[in-house]
């Protein structure tokens, strides 16, 4: 890592410190298993029950068809399996030995930092203190495409740690990546920091579809920092999916559309309950020509929880549109939700829009319903599931079935 | 046996009082048609029917097949054999018409409201697909959100496909042709004829309807009406027979009404409105 990225990190952090504005400290969490051995398990066959369970909520299925399974566990790696020629999954502290730029060879440290920055606030620069920690790296080459999703699976396993993965995509011109990645705590380890940095870069052509689910615990304070480029013509749709409980969570990824005619398309689904803070949105900056994104989200907030959806848009290139759409309904008398769209042009030939709608479910859409014989609770179940029923069709077939099947499975645990 | 019994009731909506000791009864399989101007206090009927929150009964009782319901939760109203067809129904967002239709239907198989006739009927899985392309429904539009986006006519026609799968025993139609275009009339007029038992012979009827119209055109094609009443300022003001009331009013209008002055020459029949068939 570079002195100069180093010293301006450790310059945030210290700043951070002294402000502490969100009330978390780093230093209340320990690094847990960092620096013990890896690769606890051979195959499949080998992870416990208990794990597999953590990583069915999360809709990991390990017995599903797929191109590839990473699996980590604290800030070390468990298992990680390869299946398809021509996209590498690797942990990325081995991709970063093999990928040094000789030979010919991708250099990794080309994409370090870029998409993110590490000194953006105390988090980034807390993992770029602690250097690679671990993470995984998606290498999709030149054409390749994954015919069944990739899986990964983040796990936090014991209480009191903080996890710092940071992660790297790679999709090379004209290639395909689907991937399905869940991020969970164990039951014993809910107090606990997630903290992720990933990085995407999608090339010409190239297509990437990411489908993350959250399932976090009531003491779990979770940080995602991601940041996407994409190149001319590359697509990308990111589904973000969170129905468990948790302390504090905030994310906002930031997506540069820096190519011509790229698109971004990113929905996601907040069920907020018991005490849960959460602040997501994302922030699209359509740079390329003809460039377009759209941010969707659909917020349900119970009990006492507090969340706060925004989206950023910014209209830079010519003849580029752009549309936030945000939905939230309140399901109870202590929740709040605060929505934010934020649309910025600056170019005159920009198309952008935003619409937003906060509130309870209308009383005459439950009567309505029980003309039909609904109770007022099977009507308010049908409102609300309807509510969840988020558009897949951007995804690929498969994955989108895919996505269905884990949004049903998560709803209805985490529903009743 | 009486079917619907409305006993002098008066209902306030939002503070005003809006049904005035109204009463009105409907016996198994009689078809009854409700008319009266704008602001009389006919949807608010059909509202307080069901029970809808807003609406409170502050006197008088309601009893549907021999129970009182005046109390009673809404759904549990429609599971004793209640149906409505809304004239303006919410759009509900992310409720889908095929996903509703396939609760209604679910609704019906728990239910054993229906007239005996029906038992064998409700073991067979109504095929929505077959209902609804009754109604020139395409998948396209039962995979819609109900009502969203809906034209009248759509409207109407969701409505009457959810009766098709709820097959109450007594249903509710306000302005089942408002908006409607003549085709889509004559369609809906001949799935509410089916619903309402007309074709069958008499003692065979079993069905009962209250029908709210400001056109007495849908009635054409209904067959038999039992009675017609007059509503005005919340209350039943003229009943009797459907054709002399109906010419009388497209004649002469509501407001002769008021001063029962409408029925003086109803024995001229309206030629719009022939009741021969």
């Amino acid at each position: 890592m570079n002195q100069d990225v180093k010293s301006k990190a450790q310059q945030v952090l210290n700043e951070a410190k002294l402000k502490n504005d969100d009330g978390i400290n780093l230093d209340d969490y320990n690094m847990g298993n960092l620096g013990e051995a890896e690769g606890a398990y051979q195959s499949e066959s080998e992870i416990p029950r208990d794990i597999k369970e953590s990583m069915d909520s999360v809709g990991i299925d390990v017995s599903a068809k797929k191109s590839g399974l990473y699996l980590q566990s604290g800030n070390k790696h468990d298992l990680c399996v390869s299946n398809v020629k021509g996209v590498e999954l690797m942990p990325i502290k081995e991709a970063l030995i093999k990928y040094d730029g000789t030979d010919g060879k991708l250099n990794l440290k080309d994409y370090l930092w870029k998409a993110v920055a590490p000194d953006k606030d105390k988090y980034t620069a807390e993992a770029a203190i602690q250097e690679i920690t671990q993470g995984y790296f998606i290498y999709a080459k030149k054409g390749q495409k994954t015919i069944f999703p990739l899986q990964s699976c983040l796990f936090v396993n014991l209480p009191g740690m903080k996890q710092v993965v940071h992660n790297i995509i790679i999709a090379e011109e004209g290639s395909e990546l689907d991937i399905i990645t869940g991020c969970t705590v164990h039951k014993t380890a809910k107090k606990a920091l997630h903290l992720g940095v990933s990085e995407f870069y999608v090339k010409e052509n190239a297509r990437v579809s990411f489908s993350m689910v959250h399932n976090w615990g009531d003491d779990t304070n979770v940080r995602p920092r991601t940041g996407i480029i994409l190149e001319d013509n590359a697509q990308f749709s990111n589904f973000y999916i969170v129905m468990s409980a948790v302390k504090n969570l905030q994310t906002n990824p930031f997506i540069q559309l820096l190519g011509k005619n790229s698109s971004y398309y990113g929905q996601t689904l907040i069920y907020g309950k018991g005490d849960s803070y959460f602040d997501t949105g994302a922030t699209a900056h359509l740079i390329g020509e003809g460039s377009k994104a759209e941010l969707i989200s659909r917020v349900l907030a119970v009990d006492n929880a507090h969340i706060i959806a925004r989206g950023t848009i910014i209209g830079d290139g010519k003849n580029v549109t752009g549309h936030i759409d945000c939905s939230a309904l309140i399901l109870s008398n202590n929740s709040r939700v605060d929505s934010i769209p934020e649309i910025s042009a600056r170019n005159p030939e920009v198309t952008l829009t935003h619409e937003a709608s906060v509130g309870k479910i209308a009383d005459d859409h439950i009567e309505y319903l029980m003309s039909r014989g609904l109770s007022e609770d099977e009507a308010i179940n049908l409102i609300v599931s309807g509510f969840l029923d988020v558009d897949t069709s951007p995804l690929p077939e498969k994955l989108a079935k895919e996505t269905e099947k884990i949004i049903e499975m998560v709803s209805a645990s985490e529903m009743g | 046996m009486s079917f619907l019994r409305i006993d002098d009731i008066s209902v306030e909506v939002g503070g005003k009082l809006i049904l005035k000791n109204f009463s009105l009864n409907i016996d198994r399989g009689e078809v009854h048609v409700l008319l009266g101007p704008n602001g009389a206090g006919k949807t608010t009927l059909i509202k307080t029917l069901l029970g809808f929150k807003n609406y409170k009964v502050l006197q008088g009782h309601i009893f549907f097949k021999d129970q009182e319901i005046t109390e009673l939760p809404t759904n549990e109203r429609v599971k004793l054999g209640i149906g409505v067809l809304f004239q303006h129904p919410p759009e509900i967002n992310g409720v889908k018409l095929s996903n509703l239709l396939t609760v209604c239907g679910q609704k019906r198989g728990n239910n054993n409201h229906s007239s005996t006739e029906d038992v064998c009927e409700d073991d067979l899985a109504p095929d929505l697909q077959n209902l609804a392309s009754r109604l020139n429904f395409t998948d396209e539009y039962l995979n819609r959100d109900v009502n969203m986006g809906f034209s009248g006519g759509e409207v109407k026609r969701s409505e009457i496909l959810q009766m098709m799968v709820l097959k109450p025993d007594l249903l509710l139609f306000d302005e089942p042709d408002s908006g409607v275009d003549v085709e889509n009339v004559e369609l809906i007029a001949k799935i509410m004829r089916e619903l309402l038992d007309r074709d069958k012979i008499p003692s065979l009827q079993n069905k009962s309807g209250l029908i709210i119209t400001h056109l007495g055109y849908i009635l054409k094609f209904l067959g038999h009406i039992t009675r017609a009443h007059i509503m005005m300022d919340g209350t039943i003001t003229c009943s009797g027979d459907p054709a002399m009331i109906i010419n009388a009013i497209m004649k002469n209008g509501f407001e002769s009404c008021r001063q029962c002055l409408a029925c003086t020459d109803g024995a001229t029949v309206f030629p719009e409105v022939d009741f021969s068939l």
